[in-house]
């Protein structure tokens, strides 16, 4: 590992930002993108490679726009992509409100709200095109909540103190998903995107140093199949599962990704992952998922653990003199509301302290019984009827009656594959959007923001820049017999049957239960050097178990789960190294990057806004080598560098 | 043998469908399982099939992922019911406190024609995809919508096609119904157009689209035993069903002799 001691940014790292003021360089930039051609676009083939709501609107738009595109996904419906889960709301700077929301205050909140840790530039067409997106939803009939006069209804999220987010009562992912997915049916149906479901990306092929194509394996068949493109679009989603137990859907992966980064695309901060203070805890050791419940119970609800290290006590037993209102008292001005990393670390705080509740000791209380007696049992079940029947659905309980136990779980990851402002991985041709890649969001990001950047960069910003790779490069003829295909596909080949030829003793699932583990313990809400390199070590005995011991069964010529879920997680035992490296290099706190040695006297995070303000890319070098850090430094002329207090 | 783990002191018996491929016969096999009243349905699936893997045998294949009720992945019947017992649940929401030491528990796949069997739980859909690409949409390009307040929708019109829009393409409805009919399903998305102003100009060229797409399929006709209803899991009403038929007529008298 050489890492860099200057301040100057990478050479191999050209985020590319245009110059000139701020709120003019994405209008200047597309002015100055070389353009294709309408007659030319047909010439094109794109593959995009998932169909959440980066990878739908990005498939349906370059079609729009002439492209031949070819749009790839695990499930077996486009509209089953994990995007479908988001349940809160799409930030949008409209000003619909008229409380002095603008396209500045969205960008300065996000800028913010990542403590400083994203590219200013991006952040800030982000929040331009937010207006655009709403618009475009709208006018495909997303069925946005309204005002009785008929009028988009907004609310504020996630501690905004502007009320900026669009929603759909609580199935916001599902309605933008499925307006994507019907744009990308009508131009199914016009026959400008062959559509593949049931596909696995297991490789990238490069052919002389440019993105050229993938390989997939057909999950009903078995079969590998090799396609070939002018440019390839990753929009595979996050990498929580290396938690094992996240709120992500059970099969977002990082094999997409990690493929690519093998394949010499750079990934970035992949230390930074956000967990979310309010879901259900696990209720034993067979949990397969964590559940989010909203975080909008925080405005209602009062968290609380007892006093006194294990209470045995039942929750109404316990007298108020004898809990401890614990972000009450610690942040007297925000209270149950701090941001999410605040508030989860400090669930993990009086956890440790042998205060958390429930049968595993695992949870904190959160109490709806003042706002009960307050408002009335009405008024709280038209603010959370749904959600609290969906809680005790889960858990037998009436939270109504019984306080909710809620605790932290990991919900998105900011890290990602290093992108440029065209959203270009370090591979010409591989363009990486939606929570795959890195730009956003800084090392936290803020609530309703995911589902804005998804579109953004389908919608919007990618029909835009592809340009720069299509019209800007010359682009020789591919074939799916060349030699780069071949050899990826048989790499892709020779793997399975490895994982098959093992033949051990344990499944799949008990492995990565037990990556999940460690990479929670070790790298999870709170990191400190020595458990970062002991957990380092621990990440490397588990691989090799894991090679030596895996049992996959069954037929690998036809659908085979087993086999699916196999390959997965030894990429996520790869990965998991990586994470564990960038988080021992980046020797600050930061967001949802904790350092224990790095904190203030009341135990808040504390930046190093003098040495870390950067992003950490890593190049991979060679199996089990550790790889590369390269570093892109972070540049701040609109936004002053603040500490951000809670207090 | 198969090696059995001890999550608990609730024993049930299952009886899961196995089946290779489409024409493959298939059968019921019986497994015991030792669960607790927290885990949800799909975790006693995942202990079992843990069980099999660790004893060298295939595990059964079902199709899930975001295990909250929204995907729409999760499709089998159990008990003979779609999603099992309990109201508006999908299989991935119902918890084993649904069920007492003892029991025993049937779990088989979507019953259709459309629906074909792949392996063991898993049936395929795309019959749903293409209904949808039939016309399930409106067709604007990207960049060219007005500001979104140009159109205000009346809210309960709004409200409406939010509950038809609220369909998660699981396929219940049509495993529910002694016809194997996908009305419920197919109306539910005409209506949420059909209910906006957005969806006004293409509204006889998407009833004619679907409901004739839909019919290619092979899947039944609505004989009125409101089974669909029943099952669905997000509480779709029937009342779509009338209005798609409303529709298709409407566009027929217009557009066909
Ligand atoms: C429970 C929950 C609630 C949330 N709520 C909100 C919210 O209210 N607001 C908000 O802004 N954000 C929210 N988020 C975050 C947000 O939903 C996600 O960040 C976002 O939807 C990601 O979209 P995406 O298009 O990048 O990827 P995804 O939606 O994850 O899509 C990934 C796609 O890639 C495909 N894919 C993956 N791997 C492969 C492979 N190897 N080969 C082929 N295809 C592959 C998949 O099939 C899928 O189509 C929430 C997240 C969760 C978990
Ligand atoms: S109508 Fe109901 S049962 Fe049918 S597919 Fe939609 S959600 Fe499932
Ligand atoms: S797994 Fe998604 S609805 Fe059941």
């Amino acid at each position: 590992m050489t890492i860099a001691d200057s301040h100057a940014s990478s050479p191999r790292l050209d985020a590319k930002v245009p110059g000139g003021p701020m709120d003019e360089r994405w209008s200047n930039h597309k002015f100055d993108l070389k353009l294709v051609n309408p007659s030319n676009r047909r010439k094109f083939d794109v593959i995009v490679v998932g169909t959440g709501l980066a990878g739908g609107s990005a498939a349906a738009t370059l079609a729009e726009m002439g492209y031949n595109v070819k749009s790839f996904c695990i499930h077996d419906s486009p509209r089953r992509a994990h995007s479908i889960a988001a349940q809160g709301g799409i930030n949008a700077a409209k000003n619909y409100k008229g409380d002095g929301d603008s396209v500045h205050r969205l960008f300065y909140d996000t800028v913010k709200g990542g403590d400083y840790r994203s590219r200013e530039s991006n952040v800030h067409r982000l929040a331009e095109v937010s207006v655009d997106i709403i618009d475009q939803c709208v006018a495909q009939g997303v069925p946005f909540a309204r005002e009785y006069g008929g009028l988009l209804d907004n609310r504020s999220f996630g501690g905004a103190q502007v009320s900026r987010t669009f929603y759909a009562r609580g199935q916001t992912g599902q309605q933008l998903l499925l307006g994507a997915y019907g744009a990308m049916n009508r131009m199914i149906h016009a026959g400008r995107i062959d559509s593949y479901t049931k596909r696995e990306m297991v490789d990238l092929v490069v052919v002389n140093g440019v993105a050229r194509g993938i390989i997939v394996r057909n999950l009903l068949t078995g079969e590998y199949e090799r396609h070939a493109a002018h440019a390839v679009l990753m929009c595979t989603g996050g990498y929580g599962n290396a938690f094992f137990l996240s709120t992500n859907a059970k099969n977002s992966n990082v094999t997409a990704a990690w493929r690519a980064h093998k394949r010499g695309a750079f990934f970035a901060n992949p230390c930074y992952t956000q967990i979310h203070p309010t879901c259900i805890p696990r209720s034993g050791d067979y949990q397969s998922k964590l559940t989010l419940m909203s975080e909008s119970l925080r405005n209602d609800g009062r968290v609380w653990v007892p006093e006194k290290e294990g209470d045995p006590r039942a929750p109404q037993d316990i007298p108020e003199s004898e809990r401890d209102y614990y972000l009450e008292r610690k942040y007297p001005s925000f209270g149950n509301l701090v941001p999410r990393d605040v508030a989860s670390r400090n669930a993990k705080t009086v956890c440790d302290e042998g205060r958390g509740v429930g049968p595993t000791g695992e949870a904190v209380y959160l109490d709806f019984g003042d706002a009960i007696r307050r408002d009335g049992k009405e008024t709280i079940a038209s603010r959370y009827g749904n959600l609290f029947e969906m809680y005790e659905r889960i858990t037998g309980d009436n939270p109504y009656e019984i306080p909710m136990r809620i605790f932290p779980a990991v919900h998105y990851t900011m890290g990602g594959l290093w992108v440029d402002y065209n959203l270009e991985s370090t591979i010409p041709g591989l363009f990486v959007l939606g929570e795959a890649n890195f730009s956003d969001h800084g090392a936290n990001r803020l609530g309703a923001s995911a589902l804005m950047q998804g579109l953004a960069d389908g919608y919007f910003v990618i029909p835009a820049t592809i340009a720069s790779h299509l019209a800007g490069r010359k682009l020789e003829a591919v074939s799916v017999n060349d030699d780069a295909f071949k050899e990826a596909e048989a790499k892709a080949r020779e793997r399975a049957d490895l994982l098959l030829a093992c033949n051990g003793n344990r499944s799949v699932d008990s492995l990565h239960r037990e990556l999940g583990n460690t990479v929670w313990n070790y790298c999870g809400m709170e990191r400190t050097a020595e458990g970062l390199q002991e957990g380092i070590l621990k990440v490397r005995e588990l691989r090799a178990e894991f090679w030596s011991n895996v049992k996959v069964n069954g037929d690998p010529n036809h659908v085979n789960q087993d086999l699916e879920k196999a390959g997965r997680v030894a990429d996520f035992m790869e990965f998991a190294e990586v994470m564990f490296n960038d988080a021992l290099v980046r020797d600050e706190s930061c967001g949802g990057h904790f350092r224990a040695e790095h904190q203030t006297e009341e135990g808040e995070a504390r930046r190093d806004d003098e040495n870390y303000a950067h992003v950490s890319a890593w190049e991979f070098t060679e199996e089990q080598k550790l790889p590369t850090e390269h570093r892109e430094q972070l540049t701040f002329e609109e936004v002053k560098l603040t500490t951000r207090s809670y207090k | 043998m198969i090696q059995k783990k001890n999550h608990g002191d609730l024993r049930i018996v299952l009886e899961v469908w196995r089946q290779n491929g489409p024409g493959a016969p298939g059968a019921f096999e019986e497994h015991e399982v030792m669960a607790n009243e927290h885990m949800s349905f799909l975790e006693l699936l995942d202990v079992l099939n843990e069980q099999l893997v660790e004893s060298g045998r295939d595990p059964f294949v079902f199709e899930h992922d975001c295990r909250e009720g929204i995907c729409g992945s999760c499709s089998m019947t159990i008990d003979g019911k779609p999603h099992g017992p309990r109201d508006r649940t999908t299989a991935c929401q119902l918890h084993m406190r649904e069920y007492r030491n003892g029991d025993r528990v049937r779990v088989e796949p979507w019953r259709a024609n459309a629906f074909p069997v792949v392996k063991d739980l898993m049936t395929d859909r795309s019959a749903f995809d293409r209904i949808q690409q039939a016309g399930g949409y409106v067709s604007i390009n990207t960049g060219s919508a007005p500001d979104a307040h140009a159109m205000p929708v009346n809210k309960e019109n709004a409200d409406m096609a939010f509950d038809a829009a609220a369909c998660i393409g699981c396929g219940a409805c049509v495993a529910a119904c002694p016809n194997a009919s996908a009305m419920l399903f197919t109306s539910a998305k005409l209506s949420q157009y059909t209910l906006l102003p957005q969806g006004q100009p293409e509204r006889d060229q998407r009833a004619l689209g679907m409901v004739d797409q839909m019919d290619a399929e092979g899947f039944g006709n609505c004989t009125n035993h409101y089974e669909c209803e029943a099952a669905c899991p997000k509480g779709i009403s029937v009342t779509n069903i009338a209005r798609m038929n409303r529709e298709y007529a409407r566009a027929t008298l217009r557009r066909r002799d």
